[in-house]
């Protein structure tokens, strides 16, 4: 980091606060700060940071209004659904549920699509044929209905979701790696890599992937939004997470049909969606400036 | 496809399980078996089905008796496309003025509140959106119905819903589009011949720029559609998308198997549609 430290100065001296304000001007703090305190804290400490069992509730306190509304207690910030359990807790723990549903998808469908993408863009030919055309197939797919069926057909679950997820998400990732591939193995370093002996794998590996790792980053921190949007959406629908799973899309469904009645039930949950996926999408945009601006397309 | 749709219906267990009551005989599953014509080997089963399916035949719906299901699509689709194209009207007339106006006044307070509000339309759930504005203009002031299908009053609400998200895309892809244009020789030309500003920007700029967010038409029909399965299922709009979300629930196969392959079908409709649209925008296209 290139800090300047002003001798003589004390910390908080204008001249060095002005210095350190504009360095973290260059950073996206507002994202960053929301992803912080919104996703990771609750989702990593959400056994201690929550007031209440997620999944108990008591009828006598079914429908409390949040705390500022008349009928609301201070126990209940945000209020309580028609179970009686309290909604900042469920939210806390759906922060837990939206994040690991979309890190292992992303990772999954990542790991899957930079594999076949690697092989496609390498070797050419026939296997490139097939994997591209799968690839297509993938991307055309309508995206909810594929889901709708799917789940009909399992039954929803964790691993559904996961699955659902990944079939939906591989194919960004093989066409973005073969198309760097194809353009980075034509390079001279390749080639040589060729001539001293590398075995394919090793190319792969330890040439190829580190060229494509800058791209697939950015990708996968645009797509945690995407993904929490679609997973919300699926667990809105009733094919996603099964009940009473605290996941934010089931959170806004059960408040639906509250809506004359209880307005918290369903906004809080909805508010905590909309204001992750803004964080991850600005953060995704910087990031896509920062490191790969060939992506702005994508 | 249609080998997709297929092999997920056959997939989820056995059909008979859900059709027939826990104390069917085996005798009953026999003879409910023949009369699906599930005692085929399943190619057969394929077989059967692609050529049906090719004469708009998906058979008959096991939740809704006495139905066709290919029946119960034609009598939903009306519904779905009024609400999408009610839907795209909205988007398009939000998303063309925006965008253009946004690069025309580019770098200014118009632009960044387009930027705004394109970043808002990708981060917004539908469902969530749906529901909030069903809170504010149903409940609260009353404006509008909550939800069922009627008079225009009734189309708003889950219109805006359904479009809200292609505003943002449509807007930007005006927007960059519109810039290409306007750095181009021939609109210097317009504009040194005297033209007046808004005929220059509104008439030779917007239809060639039109050209890019007409691609993107085609695959809004897509979004549309299956957009219209969350719309729909939060305004209870009674159309395809929440009768694909109830064949689901019940496993009514045939019926899903139907709208799944009507939903290909327009999609491919409007590809060909934005085709030749093409055609008529751009004399260029054309010749080649």
């Amino acid at each position: 980091m290139g800090t300047i430290t002003v001798p003589g100065l004390p910390w908080y001296s204008p001249p060095r606060v002005a210095h350190a304000l504009k360095q973290a001007r260059r950073y996206p703090l507002i994202p960053i700060f929301i992803l912080t305190f919104f996703l990771v804290i609750p989702a990593v400490f959400a056994p201690q940071v929550a007031p209440y069992d997620p999944l108990k509730g008591s009828l006598s306190k079914r429908l409390k209004a949040p705390a500022w509304q008349e009928g609301g207690s201070i126990a209940y910030p945000l209020g309580t659904d028609k179970m009686g359990r309290d909604i900042l807790s469920r939210m806390i723990y759906g922060a837990r549920v939206s994040l690991a549903v979309s890190l292992v998808a992303i990772v999954v469908g990542g790991l899957i699509g930079t594999t076949l993408g690697l092989m496609s863009g390498y070797f050419g030919g026939r296997v490139d044929a097939l994997l591209m055309r799968l690839v297509d197939i993938s991307l055309s797919l309508p995206t909810i209905l594929l889901a709708l069926v799917l789940v009909a057909a399992v039954g929803p679950s964790f691993w559904t979701v996961i699955t659902v997820l990944v079939v939906l998400l591989w194919a960004r990732y093989a066409r973005l790696v073969r198309g760097e591939t194809l353009s980075i193995k034509e390079r001279d370093f390749i080639a040589r890599a060729r001539v001293a002996g590398a075995s394919h794998t090793r190319i792969m590996t330890r040439y190829l992937l580190p060229n494509v790792v800058n791209s697939l980053i950015v990708l996968a921190t645009l797509q945690v939004g995407y993904v929490i949007l679609l997973e919300s959406a699926l667990s809105f629908l009733g094919a996603g997470l099964p009940r009473p799973t605290p996941a934010w899309g089931l959170m806004v469904a059960d408040g639906r049909e509250l809506i004359v009645t209880a307005w918290w039930v369903s906004m809080f949950p909805g508010l905590a969606i909309m204001l992750t996926v803004l964080a991850l999408n600005l953060l995704g945009d910087w990031l896509r400036d920062h490191l790969d601006p060939k992506l702005r397309n994508v | 496809m249609s080998l997709i749709v297929f092999t997920l219906a056959r997939f989820s267990g056995n059909p008979l399980d859900v059709m027939l009551p826990l104390e069917a005989t085996a005798e009953d599953y026999e003879r409910v078996a023949k009369h699906w014509g599930l005692d085929q080997p399943l190619y057969v089963q394929y077989g059967i089905f692609i050529g049906r399916a090719l004469q708009g035949d998906f058979g008959m719906s096991w939740k809704w008796p006495g139905r066709t299901a290919m029946g119960l699509v034609a009598e939903r689709l009306p519904a779905t496309l009024q609400l999408a194209g009610f839907a795209l009207l909205i988007s398009a007339l939000i998303a063309l003025p925006v965008g253009v106006l946004s690069a025309v006044k580019k770098g200014t307070g118009w632009d960044a509140a387009a930027k705004v509000i394109a970043l808002m339309g990708q981060s917004l759930p539908g469902f969530w959106l749906g529901i909030v504005l069903m809170w504010i203009f149903a409940v609260h002031l009353g404006w509008f119905p909550t939800s069922g299908r009627g008079g225009l009053q009734y189309m708003i609400l889950p219109a805006i819903t359904l479009g809200w998200f292609q505003v943002a895309a449509m807007m930007r892809l005006v927007r960059s589009s519109m810039l290409e244009v306007l750095d181009s020789e021939f609109v210097k030309l317009a504009r040194i011949k005297g033209l007046a500003e808004w005929k220059v920007v509104w008439k030779h700029c917007l239809r060639n720029a039109s050209i890019a967010p007409l691609t993107f038409f085609a695959i809004i029909a897509g979004v549309l559609m299956t957009g219209s399965v969350v719309t729909e299922s939060v305004f209870s709009w009674p159309g395809t998308g929440l009768l694909v979300i109830d064949a689901v629930r019940a496993r009514d196969f045939q019926v899903v198997q139907a709208v799944v392959i009507v939903f290909a079908g327009i999609f491919i409709m409007t590809n060909l549609l934005v085709d030749i649209l093409y055609a008529y925008l751009d004399p260029r296209i054309r010749l080649r």
